[in-house]
């Protein structure tokens, strides 16, 4: 169960520019199936599942992960938390320019060095299941946008996390690659995992597979279905 | 211990992709850098190498020099000093020596003229060092023409040419007989340019140079320890001054290096948030830019020691050799024996890797702090 009480987050607290992007959202989700925050640019969707996926502390408010409290770890903690609860594909991919696919999504685990065989055997199975197993040696900017998409989704799973957290994941793609990343997601809550997604994307939130709806408007909880 | 290690294997491998991927950055710092160790490493070596070569020259020279002094100058000694000496307990022998020091204006170089104790060239004819024949381009046979103290032209055959195992010393010398320096230089006999004492017992040293004094007010002893000290404190203050201007050369490489680690790119810094939100802790990415700061540092060191290395031994110092040989205009081939000082490696390696460590630590902690969540904004 992900908890969140009362959150507030404030960017430039103190100073002119001071802003709230989150102002007192209070919420609880299943650790279990396609979760989706739903709402337009500047809501505080992403700022929102930064502060669920220890990216981020909260300004104000509390954010429990199976009842323990995880919004105020140091960082150390925090990063242990993030690395083994969590995985993230960013609205960009962010892959790492210049690496292979293979390295890429290998590098989640470099801090917790496992066996390096191990650690390439799982990588290619992982490319394998999402059908780019071709492109592992090739360099990141050389795939095209649904294909660095899925690299970023393998990437994500390549720690086994429980959770994996999706910002804008169709703002790059067309419809075809939409749906096709929905139907990766929809697998990934088949293996049991909770995916946790932002968009404005009617495509998304208006999917089949979806577990639970959470919309946001100026940075407070507006609906939730 | 074995995922300690596999952690940094895998850090290090990163590391050595990430500066494949910026060569030019990493070039140019790797060439700055090297470029400093080499500069350093080969005054270093070069100086300890004029030491160790004047040590093992010196180690052939008399124990004891008796010189006169006049007026707070040294002077011509009588032969008959050598007989109030020889009296002292503990000298094995004492012989007078003929040398003095002669400018060509030919060459605008100076010689060292020398009566050798032993085999000493036939009136008429000289030894010469290597230097110096070349420099004249005198052969075997060939003639050399110096004018005397009188005015007139004096000319010896050269016998011969010096074959010394260390030329820094015999480059400018002239081998002759007696007869021909009292000649040449106007030097009457039973006058001699120093008295030369050999002392049995190394320890009594000091006892007999003491002896000496009392039994030679006008003249003063000096002590072949002495003499060593004296060119240990030459080549020292060469190499201080060097040293001194090359502390610039450091400091603008620290500045450089620190504009290098603190101007990182906004890719890099990208790269640092995506590896941060990812999972890399904030002393990840710190152990990762220390091996990549710790690759760049020892391939810099070892290449800029390599090449000062070959400059200085089998290059003979070309870029130093007027500072810290001196004045002398013949200059030596000089080939001095190679050789790798520990605690000369220890202390290079402290005044070039400390100071890029301690100018590229901060930056490095800065751009690993990083908030995680910076790529998601």
């Amino acid at each position: 169960m992900i908890e969140l009480e009362e959150v507030r987050k404030a960017f430039n607290q103190g100073r002119p520019n001071e802003l709230w992007a989150v102002r007192g959202v209070s919420l609880t989700l299943p650790l279990k199936g396609l979760h989706v925050l739903k709402g337009p640019s500047g809501s505080g969707k992403t700022t929102l599942l930064a502060m669920i996926g220890c990216l981020s502390r909260p300004t104000a408010g509390r954010i429990r992960l199976d009842g323990r409290l995880i919004s105020n770890l140091p960082e150390r903690f925090m990063t242990e938390v993030r690395r083994a609860t969590f995985g993230f594909v960013f609205q960009q991919f962010n892959l790492i320019r210049g690496l292979s696919v293979l390295d890429n999504v290998m590098l989640p685990a470099y801090p917790l060095a496992p066996n390096a065989g191990e650690l390439r055997r799982r990588a290619l199975a992982l490319l394998d299941r999402f059908g780019i197993a071709a492109r592992a040696g090739h360099k990141a900017e050389w795939l095209s946008g649904g294909e660095a998409q899925r690299a970023a989704v393998c990437r994500a799973m390549i720690n086994d996390p429980r959770i994996l957290i999706a910002d804008e994941p169709t703002a790059n793609l067309d419809s075809q690659r939409s749906q096709e990343l929905l139907a990766v997601l929809g697998e990934l809550v088949a293996m049991g995992k909770t995916v946790l997604v932002s968009s404005h994307d009617p495509l998304v939130f208006g999917s089949a597979g979806v577990s639970h709806l959470v919309e946001l408007h100026d940075g407070r909880l507006v609906g939730a279905a | 211990m074995r995922t300690w290690l596999r952690r940094q294997r895998y850090l290090l491998d990163y590391s050595l992709g990430a500066m494949a991927r910026r060569p030019g950055k990493h070039l140019a710092l790797l060439l700055v850098y090297t470029l400093i160790v080499f500069l350093l490493a080969s005054v270093m070596l070069f100086t300890h190498s004029l030491q160790r070569e004047a040590r093992l020259v010196l180690a052939e020279s008399p124990e004891l020099i008796v010189q006169r002094m006049v007026a707070g100058r040294h002077d011509l000694i009588p032969g008959e000093h050598l007989e109030r000496i020889a009296g002292i307990r503990g000298v094995q022998g004492s012989y007078g020596r003929l040398w003095g020091y002669f400018y060509d204006p030919a060459v605008r170089a100076n010689y060292t003229l020398l009566v050798p104790p032993n085999d000493a060239p036939a009136a008429g004819e000289i030894r010469i060092g290597t230097a110096l024949a070349r420099t004249r381009g005198l052969a075997i046979g060939d003639y050399l023409s110096l004018r005397a103290a009188s005015g007139e032209p004096f000319a010896w055959r050269v016998a011969g040419l010096i074959a010394s195992d260390s030329e820094l010393v015999s480059a400018d010398l002239v081998l002759m007989a007696e007869e021909d320096f009292r000649r040449f230089f106007a030097i009457a006999p039973g006058l001699y340019t120093d008295l030369v004492l050999n002392v049995r017992n190394p320890r009594e040293v000091q006892t007999v140079a003491e002896k000496v004094s009392l039994a030679l007010p006008d003249s003063r002893p000096i002590l072949r320890e002495e003499i060593l000290r004296t060119y240990d404190a030459v080549f020292g203050w060469r190499q201080g001054v060097v040293f001194v201007l090359l502390a610039g050369a450091i400091l603008a490489f620290a500045i450089f290096a620190w504009d290098r680690a603190s101007g990182l790119s906004g890719e890099e810094r990208r790269e640092i948030g995506i590896l941060k939100a990812i999972g890399w802790e904030t002393g990840d990415v710190l152990r990762m830019k220390l091996w990549e700061g710790a690759v760049l540092s020892l391939t810099a060191f070892l290449l800029g020691y390599l090449l000062a290395y070959g400059h200085v031994f089998y290059a003979s110092a070309a870029l130093f050799e007027p500072v810290l040989k001196g004045w002398a205009v013949l200059y030596p081939a000089f080939n001095p024996v190679p050789f790798v000082d520990g605690l000369q490696v220890a202390t290079l390696f402290f005044f070039t890797v400390f100071p890029y460590t301690a100018a590229t630590l901060v930056p490095i902690w800065s751009a690993a702090i990083t908030d995680p969540d910076s790529v998601m904004r």
